[in-house]
Parts: structure tokens; C-alpha cells; sequence
């Protein structure tokens, strides 16, 4: 049925050649390797650059004007040389602690919803809706704010409609779909054995709910929103349609107001030797803010897996 | 005629961090005979197999002392290859490993790595390994199907087919029949016994029945150590070692 | 007096369920008003014709064109460099101080928010490397911002490649390189493609960044120095100019399909690589 085995199985090929190509393979392994981890430092490089370029730009510009002129000073008026930028951090600061108020708990109460009281079949088609949602682009809901929102707004409310409550109502919007998807992720991750542990001692669901699994969840919860906070602070496009631009330290939420990232995207376009290099410096604040925000976020995860 | 000495292994000591999995071995393995390899679990069996083709280089924690010659060479020395080696160092795992490819790709894999692109050349390799492995027949309609597809037994012969392809000098095999029903078992040894003359074998089996049934040599393992090794009816009838007997007969095991 | 368990069960439950309820509600009402108002004015002349009067008539086919071989670009430059960090964090290496250092790289860089990229874009590629408002602008640009998440999903499908499989091709004499080449990177693919499709998507909906480095020209591009204006930005400018609300609603329903288009691609492709491996 079968040859003899001692037929060879396969044509051995003349010594130099194998030598050769074992030369070959041993080189390119080598290689493949050096070349993997240059290539593997590209996110980093990438990052350095950007520090780099960003505060080569901005910082000169703060030592020179001074700390306090800068982020303290409330007149922002370029032509006259007043680069004070203390009306758009306070306006930065609202509009994103507005927009927490709202997308926190909406979003940490319908990941609650989703993963405990909903059956998984329905689970199956919300998750990746609400990730799509995720990815429409923000000027879309800026669109949807000024024509929509804001009108509402100035009729029933007062005031010009465009407004750090409309940024804040946009922003808390936008930033759902992140705190949702994130805290689903980690409230799926705690164990099933502790729910169950919890329900065998006679809790209902929701109990077992707040006491355990969010207990549990906490950090990761946190970690949820803090990262939601960096993308509210980050936002640019939509809040450049609805909250109005206007520089002012805001006395209500009705008032107009100017965040961070909007003075940099409104007047890039043509400014123009200090007035650029002070937005420049605008951006190092942020990122710098954004930094902290995003750190912060890490270690709040890594506090949960660590646990 | 003196029998030849395929493999030298001369005070083996073999650690994983800080865990010595084996401890000062030292045998011989034959050319062109069937070597088992019993003992309990954890005896180190399959950390021996596997620092014959070198493959506990994968594992970044391991350290190996003492040598261990193949014709002669120190397979650990510095200039030698691991990836050389493992052409002439064939492995078949303990649970059947077919990759995500059609039967006829799994057989080809490591023939195309070594440059042969002869499209009848690796037929003929396919042919002559499946059919020393004894799956030719059950196969040779479809060779290109997933090899997933396979039951539990025919993968393991895929395996089999798969190291032949290699046309190595060495065949270790790690447990490579459990979990298979009898009958893929009966294959695998018919396989074994047939295929002995070309190539020298190693067979870890945790089955004593088929050491006894199979291999030439018997060598008995406990707890990383070789405790005796010698012909398989001298170890199952008269061992030597007190421990031996006691695990031969099943006293624990 | 202690309100039963059962009860506050049941007031968590209805609570809790209102606040999902509302905001599925706001998300859906969001993508149907834009849909109601934009649809009817899309039409194949819309999208195929140029646009006149800055907008205000015609179609938006440059920018079409912009919104496909932009984020094209992007992935071209991105792809090879995120699967090659991701080869060498899972294949090449184990977890020590160089590791750490990619990963936080790679983090913070998931962190930044677009308008410091474009920031970035226009003082770096735009302005010092002389090359202007154009697609190759825009297109590093967006490569730095996607690259992050191709990393992610990437490092996620290599690490699904069961270790048999590495243990396998390794027994059959194959060296690293080719263990990756032949056996890890062609099972890890859907889970890549899935990466790639996310950094598709994120690349269309992107606007402050692809402003200020690709410009805003409503002319066909004719090289990749040409500046091009994408879909979000025509959108962003038709808005906010107060040009046409009908043709920013249009333009707003095209996008919101891309948009779809990729993520159902995506959910598609993830679901087939799960499949695959259960199976």
C-alpha cells in the first residue's frame, strides 16, 4: 500500500545553496526585527513631535507676555496686544462641567440599564447603534444645536440662544456614546460569580446592582468619565456653532461665551506673528489640560485591573 | 555492528526562572529505534522532548545547562541555528495542532519555507508523507480542504505527515495519542513501528501499555530525573529501580 | 418606615430605563431630522456635479472625491506603521520598560484633541516641510490621529492568533518573520481590517483638523499637492456661512451615510472574525 520509507522524501539540494539560504532567513529575521521596532516608535515619535512643535510655538510666547497677563487677564483684544485668556478657560471649564452634568449620569445610568435590565438579543442591536452614534462627526450635532436647540432656547429661555447651555446640552450629547460604551465594557468585565454570590443571599437585582457590581465597576466608571471629560474639553466644531464666541466671563449659563479650542479654530485662519503665537500658547494650555485629564483616566483604570 | 548514537545527552539540567524542571541527565538515544519516554506528569518528559529541537528557546524564562549532542554537535552552541536544527528535529504535539489551512498547505508548510516551489515535488511529498502516516487514502480526494475539518485521530496523522515533510532525522512525539479513540491509536503505532527504519523516534507517552507495546528503549522519568533507562522488556519485566517497578505496575502513576 | 427592596427595584429600573430611553431618543431624533430635511434634496446630480456659488447650487462632487481619498491616504500611511508597532509589541518582545514607553506614546497620543493635530498639521507639515494646504497634509495629519486605534485593534487580533499555531509553524522550522508573515498577520486580518474601517470613519467625520491642513478648496484635486475640501468641512462651512441650509442638510445625510457604511462594514468584519474563531 505504502512506498518503502526509505525512499527520500524530498531532493536534497547542494550543500552551498542550504548554507546559503539559511544565511538568508537568519539575515532577514534580524532584520525584520530592527525594522518592527523602529516602525513600532512611530506613535511615540509622532507624540514627541507634536509636544515639541506645539510648546516650540506656544511657550516662548508665555514667558515673554508672563503667566499671569496670559492665563489670569480677562481682555482678549490682539490688535491692541491684550492676550489675556481668562474669560475662554472659565468658559472652557463650564461648558464641560455642564456637559458632565448631563452625559455622566445618562450615560453611567443607561450603561446600568443596557447590561443588568436589558435581555442580550436587545443588547446586541443597541451597543452598536450607540457606536455609530459615536462616530457621526460633531458638526453635525453643532448643525443640529444652532438649528434647532438654540432657537429653543432664546424663545423659551431668553437670552441670544447661542450659549454656554447649549454647548453644554451638545457637548453632554456627544459625549454619551463614549461614557456609555466604556462603562458597558466595564461593568460586562466584573465577574459573574459576584452578581450571583449577591443574588444566592436573597438581594434583588438591583440591589445586588448598586452594592456590588458597582462597587466593582467604580474605577473603571470614573476612568469612563474622566476620558469623556478630556474629549468634552477637546471639542471644537460643535461648539464653535452654539455657544455664541463671544469673549466674556459668562454671568449665566444664558450668556455667550468663547472656549479654548474655539478661540484657536476662529482665528487661526488669519493671525498673524504674537496674535498666532498666542493661540499657539492657547493650544499648549489645552493640551496640557487634556494631558492631565487623559493621565488621570489611565490611572483610574489601572487601579482597576490592578485590583 | 555497534549501534549508532544519534543523540548525546550528558548531564541535562534544564530551568524555567527558578523551577528545575530537569536535573542532571544523561542518556543515549539510538539511531533508527523507537525510544519511550514513561513517568507521571510533571516528570519533566516533555521539557526533555522539547529542548531537543530547541524549542524551550521560545520561552524567555528557560535556561539550559549541561550538553546535549546530535551526530556529535552541540546543538546549544552558539553557532548553531535553532531553526536549522528543527528541520532536522521534527515535533508532533499532544493535542492535534492543524493550522488554518487546507490539508495539502498544512503538509506543504515547511517544505515551501525551505524553497521548494516544484509544484510535483510537493505533491510527491504530500503523497509519501500521507501515506507513511497512513491517512493517504482517507484524504487524497480532498486535499483541499480545511484541515479543521478533520476528526481528532485523522489531524493527529496530519501532524504526523506534516513533521515527515520535513524530512527530519528525528521524530519526537509528545503524547500524540491521547485523547484519540483506538483504532487512530492503532494507526499512529503501525505508523511509528514502519516508519523507526528511516528515522530515529522519541515517544513520551503517559500510557505504559503502548511504551510496552511500541518502543524499543524504555527510559523512566520521576520528578525531573532519569531514574532508569534500558531495553523495553528488560524495564517492564526485571527493572532495576524499586521506583520503576512501582510505576510499571501501577502501583502509582 | 424602609421602603421594600422590591420597590426600589422597581423605581431603579423605571428611572434608570427613562434616562436610556431619552437617550436613544435624542441620538435617533438627531440622525432622522437630519435625514427627514437632507434626503430629499440628495440626487445622483448632487453628487456628481461640481458645486456653484460656493455651495449655494450644484452638487458637492469634489468634495466627495476629497472625502474618499483623503481618509484612503491616511490608511496607507497608517496601516503599515500600526500592524508594525503592533507586530513588535506582540511577536518581537515582552512587556519591559521600551513596551511601556510605546504604549503610553501610543495612549496619549488616542488622547489629543483634533484641533491641537491640526494645530500641529499646519505648523509642521503645512508650514515648515513647505507642503502647503494639500491632501498630503491632511493626509499625514489624519495618518497620526487614526494611528492609535489601528494599533489597538491590531495588537488585539495578533494576540487572538492562538499560541498553537506559533508553536506549530516554530516546529516546522520557521523563523520568527516567517511565523508572522505566513501564519499570525493572515489569521489577525478581519480584526485589523475592523481597525481600519474605525479609522476610516474617524477620518470622514473629521473636520478642525482637516481644515487647517488640507485646506478648503472646492476644486477637483489634481495631485496629492492639491488642496481638497472634504464633506465635513464643505458641511461645516455651508452651515456656519449660512450659504444653503438645504444643501448642508444634503450634504449632512450623504455624510451620515459614509459614516454608516463603514461602521456596518466594521460590525460586519468583526463579526466574521469572531466567528472564525469559534469555530
Amino acid at each position: 500500500m505504502q512506498d518503502s520509507p526509505n525512499t527520500p522524501v524530498h531532493p536534497k539540494r547542494p550543500a552551498r545553496r542550504r548554507v546559503a539560504g539559511a544565511f538568508v532567513t537568519w539575515c532577514s529575521d534580524h532584520l525584520a526585527r530592527y525594522v518592527f521596532l523602529a516602525v513600532a516608535f512611530s506613535a511615540t515619535a509622532s507624540l514627541l513631535l507634536i509636544a515639541l512643535f506645539i510648546l516650540k510655538e506656544g511657550v516662548p510666547f508665555i514667558v515673554k507676555i508672563g503667566f499671569k497677563d496670559f492665563l489670569f487677564a480677562s481682555e482678549w483684544d490682539p490688535s491692541a496686544g491684550k492676550f489675556g485668556i481668562y474669560p475662554m478657560i472659565i468658559a472652557s471649564l463650564w461648558v464641560t462641567l455642564g456637559a458632565m452634568l448631563i452625559g455622566a449620569p445618562l450615560g453611567v445610568a443607561g450603561a446600568i440599564f443596557l447590561t443588568q435590565f436589558v435581555p442580550r438579543s436587545v443588547m446586541r442591536i443597541i451597543k452598536p447603534m450607540i457606536e455609530l452614534l459615536a462616530g457621526i462627526p460633531s458638526v453635525l450635532y453643532g448643525f443640529m444645536g444652532v438649528m434647532v436647540l438654540a432657537p429653543f432656547i432664546r424663545n423659551h429661555l431668553g437670552g441670544p440662544g447661542l450659549s454656554l447651555l447649549a454647548g453644554s446640552i451638545i457637548l453632554g450629547i456627544m459625549v454619551l456614546p463614549t461614557v456609555i460604551s466604556i462603562s458597558v465594557d466595564t461593568i460586562n468585565a466584573v465577574p459573574r460569580t459576584y452578581l450571583e454570590g449577591a443574588l444566592a443571599l436573597g438581594a434583588t437585582r438591583w440591589q445586588s446592582v448598586h452594592m456590588v457590581i458597582l462597587k466593582a465597576a467604580r474605577s473603571g466608571i470614573i476612568a469612563s468619565i474622566i476620558l469623556a471629560m478630556g474629549r468634552a474639553v477637546g471639542e471644537t466644531m460643535a461648539v464653535i456653532m452654539v455657544v455664541g464666541n463671544a469673549v466674556k466671563i459668562p454671568h449665566s449659563a444664558l450668556d455667550s461665551v468663547r472656549t479654548l479650542t474655539a478661540n484657536i479654530a476662529l482665528e487661526m485662519g488669519y493671525a498673524t506673528g504674537l496674535h498666532r503665537q498666542a493661540l499657539f500658547a492657547t493650544g499648549v494650555v489645552l493640551f496640557v489640560v487634556v494631558m492631565i485629564l487623559n493621565s488621570l483616566a489611565m490611572a483610574a483604570m489601572k487601579r482597576k485591573t490592578g485590583s | 555492528m555497534e549501534p549508532a548514537v544519534k543523540i548525546s545527552v550528558q548531564n541535562l539540567s534544564v530551568f524555567f526562572g527558578r523551577h528545575q524542571a530537569l536535573r542532571g541527565l544523561t542518556l543515549n538515544v539510538t539511531a533508527n529505534r523507537i525510544l519511550g519516554i514513561i513517568g507521571p506528569a510533571s516528570s519533566g518528559k516533555t521539557t526533555f522532548l522539547r529542548t531537543l529541537n530547541r524549542m524551550n528557546d521560545l520561552d524567555p524564562e528557560s535556561r539550559a545547562e549541561g550538553r546535549v549532542l546530535m551526530d556529535g554537535a552541540d546543538i546549544y552552541h552558539p553557532s548553531q541555528s535553532a531553526v536549522q536544527l528543527r528541520k532536522r528535529v521534527g515535533m508532533v504535539f499532544a493535542l492535534p495542532m492543524p493550522l488554518p489551512m487546507s490539508i495539502y498547505d498544512n503538509v506543504t508548510y515547511g517544505p515551501r519555507l525551505s524553497g521548494i516551489r516544484d509544484r510535483a515535488i510537493l505533491d510527491g511529498i504530500v503523497e509519501q508523507t500521507l501515506t507513511s502516516a497512513f491517512l493517504w487514502d482517507e484524504v487524497k480526494d480532498r486535499l483541499n480542504m480545511l484541515a479543521l475539518r478533520l476528526s481528532g485521530g485523522q489531524q493527529q496523522r496530519l501532524c504526523l505527515a506534516r513533521t515527515l515533510a520535513m524530512d527530519p532525522e528525528v521524530v519526537l512525539l509528545d503524547e500524540p495519542c491521547s485523547g484519540l479513540d483506538p483504532i487512530s491509536t492503532a494507526r499512529i503505532e503501525d505508523a511509528l513501528s514502519v516508519l523507526k527504519a528511516r528515522y530515529t523516534i522519541i515517544l513520551v507517552t503517559n500510557n505504559t501499555k503502548q511504551a510496552s507495546r511500541v518502543a524499543d528503549e524504555t527510559a523512566f522519568f520521576l520528578m525531573g530525573e532519569l531514574v532508569e533507562m534500558g531495553e523495553t522488556s528488560q524495564i517492564f519485566t526485571v527493572p532495576r529501580d524499586q521506583r520503576t517497578s512501582d510505576y510499571v505496575t501501577g502501583r502509582f502513576g | 418606615m424602609r421602603i421594600p427592596p422590591k420597590i426600589t427595584q422597581a423605581m431603579a429600573v423605571i428611572l434608570l430605563g427613562a434616562a436610556t430611553l431619552f437617550t436613544v431618543i435624542v441620538l435617533v431624533l438627531i440622525i432622522a431630522f437630519v435625514l427627514k430635511r437632507g434626503v430629499p434634496e440628495i440626487s445622483w446630480e448632487f453628487l456628481s456635479t461640481k458645486p456653484k456659488e460656493m455651495g449655494k447650487a450644484g452638487g458637492i462632487l469634489p468634495t466627495v472625491i476629497g472625502t474618499v481619498l483623503l481618509p484612503l491616504l491616511a490608511i496607507l500611511i497608517a496601516l503599515p506603521m500600526g500592524v508594525g508597532t503592533a507586530v513588535y509589541l506582540s511577536e518581537y518582545t515582552r512587556e519591559n520598560r521600551i513596551t511601556k514607553i510605546i504604549r503610553f506614546g501610543t495612549d496619549c497620543l488616542a488622547g489629543i484633541p483634533s484641533i491641537i493635530f491640526g494645530l500641529f498639521g499646519y505648523i509642521f507639515f503645512v508650514t515648515m516641510l513647505g507642503m502647503g494646504w494639500s491632501m498630503l497634509s491632511g493626509g499625514l495629519t489624519l495618518a497620526i490621529m487614526i494611528l492609535p486605534t489601528i494599533i489597538r485593534t491590531s495588537e488585539e487580533a495578533i494576540r487572538a492568533v492562538p499560541q498553537a499555531y506559533r508553536e506549530v509553524s516554530c516546529s516546522l522550522a520557521a523563523t520568527n518573520w516567517e511565523t508572522v508573515y505566513k501564519v499570525v498577520l493572515p489569521n489577525a486580518l478581519p480584526g485589523i481590517m475592523t481597525g481600519v474601517m474605525l479609522g476610516i470613519g474617524r477620518s470622514i467625520g473629521e473636520t478642525a483638523a482637516v481644515i487647517f491642513t488640507a485646506g478648503s478648496s472646492l476644486m477637483m484635486p489634481n495631485s496629492l499637492n492639491d488642496s481638497v475640501r472634504t464633506m465635513s468641512v464643505h458641511f461645516y462651512l455651508l452651515a456656519r456661512e449660512g450659504i444653503s441650509n438645504e444643501k448642508a442638510y444634503a450634504t449632512a445625510a450623504v455624510l451620515v451615510f459614509a459614516v454608516l457604511f463603514v461602521n456596518l462594514t466594521a460590525y460586519w468584519m468583526m463579526n466574521r472574525f469572531i466567528a472564525k474563531r469559534s469555530r
